[in-house]
């Protein structure tokens, strides 16, 4: 007999169109964390829904405790004991932390839910696990790593005894993500089986046993974790060699480009400023980043910069004349691109054709328009050059739906029209996220690009790896204000994570009710 | 005073459907379909118990027992409010089709299907049916002297229907299970995040029927209601009571207590529009040709107003309207 909780054996799943998972075997011990690793697209969650019952598979069998199972819906799963957290959480917002762990399970007598009962029992698990929450609390209120724990107890309430985590520490703190390793070590030790899907490879070397990778839909293989590098496990997952390090070029620090005076912008989600008198240049030939935590202001800031929010107070200054209320068209003709943060609301029409989508802020244009008829040639040729220099991959060509395209492919696109235009200054807000590694290194690339040419690039990021790694300067923002200047080559992760949870402050940026600077 | 006892008597008749019809609407988007044909539901639930209580109307069952009588109306209604809501949970739920394209073809069809049904059963052109009068419950039986009303009895017993305190039951009974119940805490989860209810195993399915079929039933039984309240009788028409109720849901933000208030209100400036001309200190507009037509604007323009400065801050759950697709990610 074996020590596998869960066997599934030569797992097949077809979608119209593609493979998403192809003759895939993953076993999982008791008391093992099992990392399941693989770029966006290789069917890892597909796997999970498949073992969550959330899909079924075409081909292969599951077997649970030695014993052959069929999953047909998030139920049976969890009657065999699996539980899962989703990468979106499932949480309902406006129902309190105590109502979102016990629905679908709740203790209830002739169909009243004895709250008083429940509420018992989630104290007496947060108190076992050291996992503390307020039960009356509403989801809307708390934080995200709040939110997060709140999926974890709901699956210790249903005394789940295999967890999966759908790629848990996206939207984590550097000490939010230790304290998650250090829980999940805890419920291995339990005996707990865990499984842990990711594409960061840090955290497989620092908190997994095994290691199961995958690409394009196929098993590449089962590894000890012990035994491997974090370079052979990036090659067993994209199949070629990928750079960690950005190259620079040595380059002086050119003219002012940007500078952003005591700007302050009023937050849409609360009565508090979303960025409170914050204050910084950006010169040619230097990437500036501007990291902290998700909710903190930065998307706001990139939305003031862009025009997408008005400034309640202060200035922005862009080549030496003040654009704090020019029209977001003015901005961009000066020479301001801008990769927004969420690429299908901001950046792109999905239903239009990728050649349209590439003409975007330029149809305007003389070659793309004559007495405001579009001139559809000088578009497909032009969509056609970019497609071949940026290597954008799409079905059908220039008239591709981008709806249909990948996200890398999408991101790629995006990148392709902003940087084509040759701006002074390329705003790029999280342009990596949900990316692979592959792809997460060909925007690099193209990030540095821009800024050995001369120009000035401004990166928004909550990726930890990405704010090491590209850019010259980093400015920290905690609740709206900048808190600290760092450069890369002078600090660690766990500084900057002091800086991004607010424990540390620089004492150059006092607080703005501290008086003036 | 007779005049003001006369608006909060009649005020309250009309709250009666207007609240248990917002009540209605509330399931359903709670449960996450927008129910846009409570108008339709509501001449549906009014044509059927009205054609049923006229067959009653000369029986011995309904001379014995008048109020077991009305009751038995007010079942009828509720069912044929459900089935009739059932289509467009079918066609929302089932075929995912456009919530609101759906609601609004059942609305064009109640009030046709009403004058044909009518017409065929009473005769050409006999579009009204009339309300038999032992529905109306006299303020004798409670013992008062009807030449001498206090205003007591003037506010509650002068226009009394069985519909009033069934209302008052309904209420109570709606926000025991909404906040109380197993099935209410799904009902809900489902019209906020239903792929968080269904990836702890509710069936969102069987919660959003639910949710339309309370509707429906709720929808009927104040079509009902709103006949009763209507005088003489039900001639196919709830003169958009049915859409005014969805505003008090939304005026109401979606929750039993303020969708009472809500209620009120609006069957408050109703009332004044229909009573307008016995309200002596209100002007006439005698000189401006149809003038006595611009206070039974009032309870409309009431409804914009109020609807333009609070639907901003109202929180509808989040995912109604949006049909729930099991596979979608």
């Amino acid at each position: 007999m074996s020590d596998y909780v869960v066997e599934m054996l030569h797992i097949t799943k077809d979608f119209p169109g593609v493979k998403a998972n192809d003759d895939i075997t993953l076993q999982l011990k008791k008391g093992e964390i099992h990392a399941l690793l693989g770029e966006n697209g290789a069917g890892k969650s597909t796997l999970m829904s498949v073992l969550f019952g959330l899909y079924q598979p075409d081909g292969g069998h599951i077997k649970i405790r030695a014993k052959e199972v069929k999953i047909n819906n998030p139920n049976d799963a969890n009657a065999l004991g699996i539980g899962m957290v989703h990468q979106h959480f499932k949480l309902v917002e406006v129902f309190t932390v105590l109502d979102n762990i016990i629905l679908g399970a709740e203790p209830a007598k002739a169909g009243f839910i004895q709250r008083s009962d429940a509420k018992k029992r989630l104290e007496k698990i947060s108190k076992q696990y050291g996992l503390r929450v307020e039960p009356d609390a509403l989801i809307e209120d708390i934080s995200v790593g709040m939110q997060q724990r709140v999926e974890i107890l709901k699956m210790l309430y249903r005394e789940n005894e295999i967890l999966i985590f759908d790629e848990p520490t996206a939207v984590l703190t550097p000490q939010e993500i230790e304290e998650l390793m250090v829980i999940m070590r805890n419920f291995a030790k339990e005996g707990k089986s865990i499984l842990f899907i990711t594409h960061k490879l840090n955290e497989i070397m620092a908190v997994a046993d095994r290691c199961t990778v995958l690409r394009k839909g196929c098993l590449v293989g089962t590894v000890e974790v012990k035994n491997i590098t974090k370079e052979q496990l990036s090659k067993m997952m994209v199949g070629r060699d990928i750079n960690f390090t950005v190259k620079k070029k040595q380059i002086g620090k050119g003219n002012k480009i940007l500078e952003v005076k005591h700007l302050t912008i009023a937050s849409r989600l609360h009565k508090n400023n979303a960025v409170k008198d914050v204050s910084f240049d950006v010169y040619g030939g230097e990437i500036v980043c501007i990291a902290g935590i998700d909710g903190n202001g930065q998307t706001e800031l990139g939305y003031g910069i862009i025009g997408l929010e008005k400034a309640a107070s202060g200035d922005i200054v862009f080549k030496g004349k003040t654009i704090t209320k020019s029209a977001i068209k003015k901005r961009e003709t000066e020479g301001l691109s801008h990769i927004p943060e969420d690429r299908h609301k901001y950046g792109l029409i999905l239903d239009y054709s990728l050649e349209e989508n590439l003409v975007l802020a330029r149809y305007r244009q003389k070659d793309f328009q004559k007495g405001g008829f579009i001139r559809f040639k000088n578009i497909r040729t032009y969509a056609k050059k970019l497609i071949e220099n940026y290597d954008i991959r799409c079905g059908q060509g220039a008239v591709t739906k981008v709806r249909s395209m990948s996200g890398g492919n999408q991101q790629k696109a995006i990148v392709a029209r902003e940087i084509d235009k040759q701006p002074d200054l390329l705003l790029a807000v999280q342009p990596t996220r949900g990316l692979d590694v592959g792809a997460i290194e060909y925007i690099h690339e193209r990030l540095v690009e821009v800024r050995d040419s001369g120009r000035a690039v401004l990166l928004i990021s909550l990726e930890l790896d990405e704010v090491m790694n590209v850019p010259d300067r980093i400015l920290v923002m905690y609740e709206g204000e900048i808190v600290a200047e760092l450069t890369p080559e002078q600090t660690t992760v766990e500084e900057m994570g002091l800086y991004m949870s607010g424990v540390k402050r620089q004492p150059r940026f006092r607080k703005a009710t501290e008086g003036l600077r | 005073m007779n005049v003001l006892g006369d608006i909060l008597s009649l005020t309250i008749i009309f709250t009666v459907p207007l609240l248990l019809v917002a009540l209605g609407g509330m399931f359903s988007e709670r449960s996450g379909v927008v129910n846009i044909a409570l108008e339709g539901i509501m001449v549906i639930g009014a044509l059927v118990s009205f054609l049923y209580m006229s067959k009653i109307r000369d029986s011995a069952f309904a001379a014995a027992t008048p109020v077991l009588a009305t009751l038995t109306g007010v079942a009828v209604a509720a069912v044929a409010g459900m089935v009739f809501a059932l289509l467009l949970a079918f066609a929302s739920i089932h075929l995912k089709a456009d919530q609101t394209i759906g609601g609004t073809a059942l609305n064009m069809f109640a009030p046709a299907f009403a004058i044909l049904l009518t017409w065929t059963i009473q005769g050409q052109g006999q579009t009204a049916i009339y309300t038999p009068p032992w529905a109306r419950i006299s303020p004798t039986v409670f013992g008062a002297d009807l030449q001498n009303l206090n205003f007591f009895q003037r506010v509650f017993l002068k226009e009394f229907f069985i519909t009033t305190p069934l209302a008052i039951f309904i209420l109570i009974l709606v926000i025991i299970v909404l906040y109380k119940t197993k099935f209410g805490l799904r009902l809900r989860s489902c019209g906020e995040h239903p792929q968080a209810a269904d990836s702890v195993g509710v069936n969102v399915y069987f919660m959003r029927y639910a949710g339309v079929g309370i509707s429906g039933l709720l929808g009927g039984i104040g079509g009902f209601a709103y006949a009763l309240a209507a005088g003489a009788g039900f001639s196919a028409t709830v003169s958009g009571y049915g859409f005014l109720a969805l505003a008090v849901m939304i005026f109401g933000n979606w929750k039993p207590l303020r969708i009472v208030g809500a209620a009120s209100l609006f069957a408050f400036f109703k009332v004044i529009s229909a009573m307008a001309t016995a309200i002596p200190f209100l002007p006439s507009f005698q000189k401006i040709s149809g003038g006595e037509y611009i206070y039974l604007m009032v309870p409309y323009v009431v409804t914009m107003i109020v609807l333009a400065f609070t639907s901003k801050r109202s929180r509808a759950p989040k995912a109604s309207g949006i049909p729930y697709d099991k596979g979608a990610r």
